[in-house]
């Protein structure tokens, strides 16, 4: 019986490779299109990902802490009707340690980027464990081997290691994404440091803190000791890859796309005194930032100039159904990511203030989702806040524009013959010259302009 | 509010927003946009959380006040009558 395979998917242009992070459904589980059902990470963060079917969950091929290829099977999804029962029921092992066959490309819902050389699945490491069951109750439990101590004969895990590591995942801190890294690489218990983060998030300063506090090295840390050493690879630095990844990603973007640039400065008067109006009358849950205004009317001008809104593929140009508008989210201590805010032209003003603020918060926090990183259509970088007046980007492949905002500065403005002081701002397109002429570029800048112009319209 | 318990509030709702950065060697008076990195996003997040915990209106145009942590504390200390 053909049954599909949920494969590690590519999420977004740079991606190779992810390692499974964490389940979060277990063989006998219905799911349906959109559920989300696993952790992965990747170069630059942790990504919910979405099942694309529905059924229920038959087999889980991969492991947590595993890192695979892009394509590479991590589960097997069955009918929903024909498989609910035999595999509620079915004895076998629900996590088998799996030789994996080539990678082939995962099922993706847009055109998918050219990919390097996709390199072999790095050698897996075993836990080691006291029967084949303890596997089957840690995969039940959702509880991930490869961070249980042992306590049996020659530090194998037991059924009451699994059931004392699930016990605690109930209580489990609050960990900021890296702690938990560090502490992971460190051989520090978690349970076992007080946070000092907003209530008590353990942060990497703490796992530092405790393992630097460590007289002598236990168990746990000699134990990750002789398996750093005995690992092929060292685990790269979140950093460096994340650097790495958007190396290779601009490279791309330079060596393939034509880039042609156009600016223009717009009068933010009009917008921003709508704003300050309508923000006077509200709580600040409900207020609005400049940057609102302008990603609406960068969504309604890709949506009305869709020759800019799309992907180049295969020495073409494919329009996209939908304005997912890519908003460039700076990470704390350096990086960006380029979630995409879903159906932007399509979304009012407030509903997209209030999922521009999800998605920065999700983003700085390392819970995006796969579709949010790959479905980006055009992308906008908003420098302004950094109090820079211009910036000229690089395009995102196979994405063929980029909108730019610099910061809202005063600036003398001749209006109607007389000369004024004016907030304006300064918006720039970088566009693919493969894609568009800048007649069209023009025509796109000119309509923001004009948006910005009707703030109550937006 | 005493301004232990706002020093207290600003700490808590800088920490929210920006888990990373370490309290003790924050600047008081230093513009915390620039020494802590908020961007407009940030900034409204944490002055949604000094308006929710302190109970005080906090309107656009108090922002300035509270660009340093020293301004917040004053803010939240003598609020406006």
């Amino acid at each position: 019986m053909a049954m599909p395979e949920f494969r590690m998917p590519s999420l977004g242009a740079d991606m190779d490779a992810g390692t499974l992070q964490e389940w979060l459904v277990k063989p006998g589980d219905e799911v349906r299109h959109g559920d989300i059902i696993a952790v992965v990470e990747t170069d630059k963060a942790a990504i919910e990902v979405e099942c694309f079917a529905d059924g229920v969950v038959e087999n889980l091929l991969a492991e947590p802490g595993q890192r695979l290829p892009v394509g590479a099977p991590l589960a097997v999804i069955g009918a929903a009707a024909a498989a609910m029962a035999p595999s509620a029921e079915s004895p076998a092992p629900a996590v088998r340690p799996s030789r994996l066959p080539p990678p082939t490309p995962p099922p993706t819902p847009r055109p998918a980027p050219p990919r390097p050389p996709q390199p072999p699945p790095s050698a897996v490491e075993e836990p080691h464990v006291s029967s084949p069951l303890v596997r089957h109750l840690a995969a039940e439990k959702g509880v991930d081997l490869t961070s249980v101590r042992g306590t049996g004969k020659s530090g194998a895990i037991t059924r009451a290691d699994v059931e004392d590591a699930a016990r605690r995942a109930t209580t489990r801190p609050r960990v900021s994404p890296l702690a938990r890294r560090l502490a992971a690489e460190l051989g520090v218990e978690l349970h076992e440091i007080a946070g000092t983060g907003a209530h008590g998030t353990i942060r990497a300063e703490d796992v530092r803190h405790a393992a630097e506090g460590a007289a002598k090295p236990r168990p746990a840390e000699r134990a990750a000791g002789a398996r750093a050493a005995a690992a092929p690879a060292p685990r790269i630095d979140r950093q460096a890859a994340m650097r790495q990844a958007i190396a290779r990603l601009m490279a791309r973007s330079k060596r393939e796309i034509p880039h042609y640039y156009l600016s223009t400065t717009i009068d933010m008067a009009a917008a921003l005194a709508w704003l300050r109006a309508r923000n006077r009358e509200l709580p600040v849950s409900g207020r609005l930032v400049g940057a609102a205004l302008l990603l609406r009317a960068t969504a309604l001008a890709a949506r009305d100039v869709p020759e800019l809104n799309g992907y180049w593929v295969d020495d073409a140009f494919a329009p996209a159904d939908a304005v997912h508008l890519g908003l460039a989210i700076s990470l704390r201590g350096g990086g960006l990511v380029t979630p995409a805010l879903h159906d932007a032209a399509n979304l009012s003003l407030s509903e997209l203030m209030g999922r521009m603020r999800d998605l920065v918060g999700r983003a700085r926090a390392g819970r995006l989702r796969g579709s949010e990183l790959t479905d980006a259509t055009i992308t906008v970088t908003n420098l302004g806040d950094q109090g820079i007046e211009s910036v000229t980007g690089v395009i995102f492949p196979p994405q063929v524009a980029l909108v730019g905002f610099g910061k809202v500065i005063e600036r003398p403005w001749a209006v109607n013959g007389l000369l004024g002081v004016r907030p304006v701002v300064t918006a720039t397109l970088s566009a693919d010259h493969r894609a568009t002429d800048g007649y069209t570029g023009a025509r796109f800048l000119e309509l923001i302009t004009r948006l910005l112009q009707e703030p109550e319209e937006l | 509010m005493t301004p232990d318990q706002a020093r207290g509030i600003v700490s808590d709702a800088l920490h929210q927003v920006a888990p990373d950065i370490d309290l003790d060697k924050l600047e008081v008076d230093a513009d915390f946009r620039d020494s802590v990195q908020l961007d407009s996003i940030d900034f409204l997040n944490f002055v949604e959380i000094l308006s929710d915990r302190s109970g005080l209106r906090i309107d656009e145009d108090d922002y300035p006040k509270l660009a340093t942590f020293d301004g917040c504390v004053e803010f939240l200390s003598h609020p406006k009558v």
